[in-house]
């Protein structure tokens, strides 16, 4: 900023030590996101540029072009990805149009059963199809002469581990509709249909284009699933573990990582255009739209609710239903051998302690450093000019960079013996900062809604007052937050908890996390304890969704007195 | 020296200009009042002298001291804001008392001061609810509580009113301006609402687009309008252009109308009058300035009727005059019927040439 007659001022001081604080906290976050979130990408770009010898060549791309095999592997997840997207979206649009603008009973339990996948790690679904369509899955006779290893089981179980992202948008984009405009659609006599057409969907575009970009990036960057259940369908993100892991050809890895990279930045640079472009679709004097009963409409939605939390129920209880079985199919009976023999003895179960401690500590660090850089962001001032929107930048990248693309990102940056942080690889703290920088963007929106919510005259009246600014953060802004910051560590909790994708690459014999141990055990044919274990994981998630559901409820009832209508 | 000072305040957004080389001078104890249409610069005037928008030039001296370039915390001021501003996880005891903490007082004596100032502001034992639970006004006597309760030397309201609904305003109104008598604080305060100005201010900035294009006493602004935008923007007027005709006398149209201020042969100039200082006359009443006008519309608001007409004033546009309800005696105008009205020389204001 320009600052004229600055010479001319009496000196002293020009602000207060805390006022001043701000800018260079603000540049901290900077730093710490670029050196955990840009410097690895930097890395990647460069290990895919540069030949064995260091010097700068595009060989390796070529190289890769030539391989037999990859133009298949991308052809693959391409077309995967499409299927994926257009079966998922449908679904659970009409899933989230039958909980928010139909009268269903049981409206939580439908929300919180289409959820559900979010509890387990993505190869629970894959883990469930095996055993409902496998070689010996009880219902194999559906698919036909089909193999359920391959293309169908990938599809099947990417949709299903897709489904709860797409329903969280959509439920959102159909939460909030304009009642007045159905009823001036009413009033022009309007058909269903019609309504349905001119309202609705319009309403709902912009989070039907961002669930389907979503479900798209989702399908291209999964790894754990083809890994599983795909057999031998060759798709980009196994290649990358095969390259990485397998032949420790880290070069390649990050041209198939800058491959996966492309598709997935490109779907959310699309999603950041579509809905910056978005006007407030509900202006503030908009009358919550409240559907009535019509059972025409209500009878279908609802048994078709019933078809889909079945059959997700039906995943879930199979992977629970697996652990619990002695030898599938032979010998059906019950028992906690998997858990006792294929876990405890096994000395597997370590790796549910490591998740757990993991999960922890990613929510313990994580949340006060996305809900601390978001304040600083949106509340503060002072810092560089560029630094606001830089800030704003990285903490919007990570939704577009796949977890295998962070991943072999933090091989290349953290295991380069020249780097003086070379001593965190294969931590777990390498592995919980990663957990952190993977899921930054959906806490950093939250926490941002959440501050944005607020009069944004707070820190002016308390700099009238002549209070500091973390005085007011930690009396005023924290307790009217912190719905908003449990959510945000539970989010973040739960995603460490079930996360497969970076972490692969990241974790040594002593920190392996249970998800990974999951794809270890399928790896060696033992299903039994692997679904074991995908249960531990289920329900340790769904412990800490009810433990924040619990403490939520208990904050809303004691602020009684001032929460009102807040929530 | 005045109280505040400020001298060629210029605040740039981009190619926009928020504030032009605002020159003002507040006395103290003064309330001061910022006019003005929605973009003019008001707040933005306001929020740079309270440190919240830093300007690009100029400088504001507070008692004495140069605060231009000071943070927010280290100037002298209580604020309120149009949307309270209230914490609402707090008490509104402790909101007031919120500048009082963190001076470490003694207890017992934040206690007092806190029942002091709700009684001042007509809230006594509201300290235990919280501002979800009071209404906008009561909320908004908190705010102004809050700001208060420091003794600041300077008070500055951004639009207090402007979220109250109108019975509210009305009454908030005179309290703020009878504490303010009573504390002698210097205040500056923030509307678009020219009434209010007009009700509440010791002195009025008008502002346009950035600029000052009036300062004055409430009285002086509404009776001699500096310019055309003045005049069109507080309370209602009538454009008239004419051209002299004679000592004393101007063409307006077809008519020939006497003039107080002197005026020379051919010279063109532009007058307003108010609506309300168009007289009705009786039908056959040859009055001085007087003349037949058609009756083109007659809005009855109680207190009040505007009524549109058409006179001979040359260029068409329709006069609009005010009649209120006890000048008319309950006399009925209907659309279309033919009045005899006039226009009092002295009500005939001569308005400096647009700029």
């Amino acid at each position: 900023m320009k600052v004229a007659g600055l010479s001319t001022l009496p000196p002293g001081r020009r602000a207060t030590v805390s006022e001043r604080l701000g800018g260079p906290l603000l540049l901290l976050a900077a730093v710490a996101l670029a050196i955990f979130l840009l410097l690895p990408l930097g890395a990647l770009l460069l290990g895919a540029v540069r030949d064995d010898a260091g010097a700068f060549s595009l060989a390796r791309f070529a190289e890769f072009a030539a391989t037999p095999g990859m133009a298949t592997a991308v052809w693959n997840t391409l077309w995967v990805a499409v299927v994926v997207t257009a079966i998922t979206v449908p679904l659970a649009f009409v899933y989230a149009y039958a909980i928010e603008r139909a009268c269903l009973p049981l409206r939580g339990l439908w929300r919180i059963v289409g959820l559900s996948a979010l509890l387990g790690p993505s190869l629970v679904g894959a883990i469930a199809f095996i055993q409902w369509f496998g070689t010996q899955g009880v219902l194999k006779a559906w698919l036909g002469e089909t193999s359920v290893y391959g293309p169908v089981g990938i599809v099947m179980a990417t949709v299903y581990a897709s489904f709860p992202h797409a329903l969280m948008i959509l439920v959102v984009a159909l939460a909030t509709a304009d009642g007045r405009l159905y009823e001036a659609a009413d009033a022009l006599s309007a058909s269903r249909w019609r309504k349905f057409v001119t309202v609705t969907l319009p309403g709902a575009r912009y989070g039907l284009i961002s669930a389907a970009l979503v479900v798209f990036a989702y399908s291209v960057s999964e790894f754990g699933i083809p890994k599983v259940i795909g057999g031998n369908f060759p798709v980009l993100a196994v290649e990358i573990y095969v390259q990485v892991v397998g032949q420790h050809n880290f070069g390649r890895g990050a041209v198939v990582a800058l491959l996966l990279l492309l598709p997935v930045l490109l779907a959310f640079a699309i999603d950041w255009w579509v809905q910056r472009r978005q006007q407030a679709g509900l202006s503030a004097r908009a009358v919550p739209y409240r559907p009535r009963p019509d059972w025409r409409r209500d009878l279908p939605l609802l048994f078709y609710c019933l078809l889909l939390a079945m059959a997700m129920l039906g995943i879930l209880g199979m992977a629970a239903y697996t652990s619990l079985v002695r030898f599938w199919p032979y010998n059906l009976e019950l028992s906690l051998d998997h858990y006792i023999y294929g876990l405890a003895e096994a000395g597997v179960l370590d790796a549910w302690l490591n998740s757990l401690r993991i999960a922890g500590l990613t929510a313990l660090f994580g949340t006060p450093f996305v809900f601390f850089t978001a304040w600083l962001l949106e509340k503060g001032q002072g810092g560089p000019t560029g630094l606001r929107p830089l800030v704003r930048a990285l903490a919007a990248l990570p939704m577009g960079v796949p977890g295998l693309v962070l991943g072999i990102g933090y091989i290349l940056f953290f295991n380069a013996p020249d780097n003086p942080l070379n001593g965190l690889y294969q931590t777990l703290a390498i592995m919980v900062i990663a957990n952190i920088v993977h899921y930054y963007t959906a806490c950093h929106l939250t926490a941002l809604t959440a501050l944005k919510g607020i009069d944004r005259e707070f820190e002016a009246v308390s700099a009238s007052l002549k209070v500091s600014p973390f005085v007011t953060l930690w009396r005023v802004t924290l307790p009217v937050c912190l719905p908003a910051v449990l959510e945000i560590a539970r989010y973040l909790f739960i995603n460490a908890m079930t996360t497969v994708s970076a972490l692969v690459f990241l974790y040594s014999p002593t920190t392996l996390p249970a998800s990974v141990a999951i794809l270890n055990l399928d790896e060696a044919g033992e299903l039994g304890p692997a679904a074991a274990m995908a249960t531990l994981i289920v329900l340790t998630s769904t412990a800490i969704s009810l433990l924040y559901s619990f403490v939520t409820h208990l904050l809303f009832r004691r602020h009684q007195a001032w929460r009102q209508g807040q929530r | 020296m005045a109280h505040l000072e400020i001298t060629q305040l210029t605040k740039r957004y981009g190619a926009f200009v928020a504030l032009e080389r605002i020159e003002l001078a507040v006395e103290r104890g003064e309330f001061l009042v910022l006019l003005g249409p929605s973009g003019c610069g008001k707040t933005t005037l306001l929020r740079a002298i309270a440190g919240l928008e830093r300007q690009d030039e100029g400088r504001i001296v507070h008692a004495g001291r140069d605060i231009s370039q000071l943070s927010p915390a280290l100037r002298d001021y209580g604020i309120v804001f149009q949307s309270y501003a209230l914490f609402p996880n707090l008490s509104v005891a402790d909101n007031v008392a919120y500048g009082l903490n963190s001076r470490r007082a003694d207890r017992r004596l934040v206690r007092k001061r806190v029942e002091e100032m709700l009684e001042l502001v007509g809230l006594p034992g509201s300290q235990p609810k919280f501002p979800a639970q009071l209404s906008g006004g009561q909320q908004q006597r908190v705010a102004l509580a809050r700001a208060l309760a420091t003794s600041p030397d300077l008070l500055l309201l951004d639009e207090p009113l402007s979220a109250l609904d109108a019975i509210e305003r009305v009454r908030l109104r005179s309290e703020i301006r009878s504490l303010q008598n009573r504390l002698g604080v210097t205040t500056i305060m923030v509307t678009h609402d020219q009434e209010e100005a007009l009700a509440m201010a010791d002195r009025i900035v008008v502002m346009r687009g950035g600029r000052i294009q009036q300062i004055g006493g409430p009285q002086e602004i509404y009776r001699a309008p500096g310019n055309d935008f003045v005049a069109d923007f507080i309370g209602r007027g009538n454009l008239l252009d004419a051209t002299g005709a004679g000592p004393q006398h101007v063409r307006v149209g077809d008519l020939l109308l006497r003039c107080a201020g002197p005026t020379s042969e051919g010279h063109r100039q532009r007058f307003y009058v108010r609506p309300e200082d168009i007289r009705l006359h009786g039908t056959l009443d040859q009055g001085e300035n007087s003349f037949y006008a058609h009756v083109l519309k007659c809005e009855f608001l109680g207190a009040y009727s505007l009524v549109t007409l058409q006179a001979p004033t040359g260029d068409g546009r329709p006069l609009v005059a005010q009649f209120s309800s006890n000048y008319l005696c309950g006399r009925e105008i209907h659309p279309g019927a033919t009045l005899r009205v006039g226009i009092p020389a002295e009500h005939l204001r001569p308005l400096p040439e647009a700029a």
